[in-house]
């Protein structure tokens, strides 16, 4: 009789461990077809990439077809407006996140205000490119860095938003009490007890916000546009690595080809170093 | 039964806080009915009986923690300093400076350790950089932590052990000077070790300051208090000198609670 159990029992341990085989290796291939793609990209990224570089790629302009040059305007230009666009969006960003998950996170404003972030987190950016042109360039009657930078921030203000919320909300509610208990007003607690454990999570939404401006295109077709020359006007039209390798990947000329796989790469690498960044700070975190 | 007030015993000397028909509301739960109690002056008080009946939620009246919540509610009369607690007009901030609370859980601020006892002292005095690290040491001195941290000042609060953090949050919590200080299970996350020099330093704090402490543990209490006070359900079934409450308890229901018939 025991024998038979335990027969019984071994055939079904058997077939378990079968089944957990085949769980294993689908998982497994899942995983490299995903990282095939991803390695393969990285890897064209390189190959091409490095070929086109050179101390020109930094110091010259934008070349005419077929003639020597760089994308030093272009990579001038996306520099600015990212930065910009992080100025202006990340203080508003932190601000309405703190009102969620400090003030009133139950209130009917704090429910609107997260319902329209969520939407405005998953437009395409296009929209938001078509939006500012609307609003901004029309009226204005001239594409502009400004506009680039309005629709930039207009991106990196509810990723930030998000983020410093979650990040907020996952403060331990006795480190908040902790401080009110010190006779702490409201403000201070906010500004130095949960801000600051939150700190790192907060700035890692803000890199990602960035690498996430650093690589759009759509906006800025329709409000920056591009330019030939060095400029830190931003009332004229800005040059900027997605659009100039836009402009220069989709021609037939193998210097602009070539420079725009140059493009790629820095833009890669930076979005890739942001990653990181991102990453060494929240592991620092615990 | 009995009524209530018959167990009260007015303890010697000055009270500090005395609290008249209190009761108190988690939304529509009644979790505090009718509590009479007075705490008296440089003594320790213990509220001990078993879970959910009511000692934490006491002692977060005193400082009025509770009105974080918006849904906690509390009436009757605390009065504290010839004025009633629940009803003052004085900002909550400078009731909480005189009324200091140390947590279950250690709580340090995630910054050093010297900023941690400087940041409620920053928010109530304006002290030099002499002044300052003096009050630092003091506090770091009473809360019995100076000489295990005094090279490491500007460390991380977090890089110290569970009973360090502890002693560091009561440290925080004596440098702003208060009168009373509430103690919610401060040795329920510690260990024996940890937990003996916490309890050495109540007994040192009394000298100074009206400490309530909230314990789950009765041997605790026993040790280190002077007056215990015991709840169930809500009600305040028994209060009295520590030594009366454990050697001869005057209700029923502390005695099974104190023989471990029942809890």
């Amino acid at each position: 009789m025991s024998a038979v159990m335990s027969d019984a029992r071994l055939a079904k341990f058997a077939r378990r461990k079968r089944v957990n085989q085949i769980a294993l290796v689908l998982s497994l291939a899942a995983m490299s077809f995903g990282l095939f793609w991803l390695f393969w990209i990285l890897w064209e990224t390189i190959r091409l990439g490095i070929g086109g570089l050179a101390l020109a790629t930094f110091t010259e302009m934008t070349p005419a077809p077929n003639e020597a040059g760089g994308i030093a305007n272009a990579l001038y230009g996306s520099f600015l407006m990212v930065i910009l666009a992080t100025f202006v969006g990340t203080p508003i960003g932190i601000m309405a996140g703190i009102y969620l998950a400090e003030y009133n996170p139950k209130g009917w404003l704090a429910s609107v205000t997260r319902f329209v972030n969520d939407i405005l987190l998953s437009a395409p950016s296009i929209v938001i490119g078509l939006f500012v042109y609307a609003v901004v360039v029309s009226r204005f009657k001239s594409f502009s860095g400004w506009a680039g930078v309005i629709a930039l921030a207009l991106i990196v203000i509810p990723v930030v938003i998000r983020t410093t919320e979650n990040m907020l909300q996952l403060v331990p509610p006795g480190l908040r009490e902790a401080a009110y208990a010190l006779g702490a007003p409201k403000w201070k607690v906010i500004t130095s007890i949960t801000l600051r454990a939150a700190r790192s999570g907060v700035v890692t939404g803000v890199l990602l916000a960035v690498a996430r401006i650093a690589g759009e295109t759509a906006p800025l077709l329709f409000t920056a546009l591009n330019n030939q020359f060095w400029t830190s006007d931003l009332s004229q039209p800005m040059a900027s690595l997605p659009v100039t390798i836009f402009k220069f990947a989709m021609s037939p000329y193998e210097n602009w080809q070539q420079l725009a796989w140059a493009g790629v790469f820095l833009i890669t690498v930076a979005v890739l170093g942001l990653n990181i960044l991102a990453r060494v700070l929240t592991r620092h975190k615990s | 039964m009995n009524s209530l007030a018959a167990t009260r015993e007015k303890p010697n000397g000055q009270s500090k806080i005395s609290v008249k028909n209190l009761d108190f509301y988690y939304g529509k739960f009644h979790a505090l009915k009718g509590i009479n109690l007075e705490i008296p002056e440089k003594k320790v008080t213990a509220f001990i009986g078993p879970s959910g009946c009511g000692k934490s939620t006491l002692l977060r009246i005193f400082n009025r923690m509770y009105e974080l919540y918006p849904e906690q509610r509390a009436e009757g009369e605390i009065m504290f300093d010839g004025e009633n607690l629940l009803t003052s007009k004085t900002d909550v901030a400078l009731i909480r400076a005189k009324v200091g609370m140390v947590f279950q859980k250690p709580t340090p601020f995630p910054m050093s350790i010297y900023d941690n006892i400087a940041f409620g002292v920053k928010l109530f005095e304006n002290l030099n950089a002499s002044d300052m690290e003096e009050r630092v040491e003091w506090a770091l001195r009473k809360a019995a932590l100076w000489t295990e941290v005094k090279d490491k000042l500007k460390q991380s609060g977090s890089s110290l052990s569970g009973g360090q953090q502890q002693r560091l949050c009561i440290a925080r919590g004596i440098a702003i000077k208060p009168e009373v200080l509430l103690l919610d299970e401060p040795c329920s996350a510690l260990d024996p070790i940890s937990t003996a020099k916490v309890e050495e330093l109540i007994a040192e704090l009394k000298n100074d300051y009206t400490v309530v402490i909230v314990t789950h543990n009765m041997q605790q209490a026993a040790r280190c208090s002077d007056y215990t006070a015991y709840m169930y359900l809500g009600d305040l079934v028994e209060f009295g000198a520590t030594e009366d409450l454990f050697f001869k308890p005057k209700r029923k229901e502390t005695e099974d609670y104190i023989t471990g018939r029942f809890g």
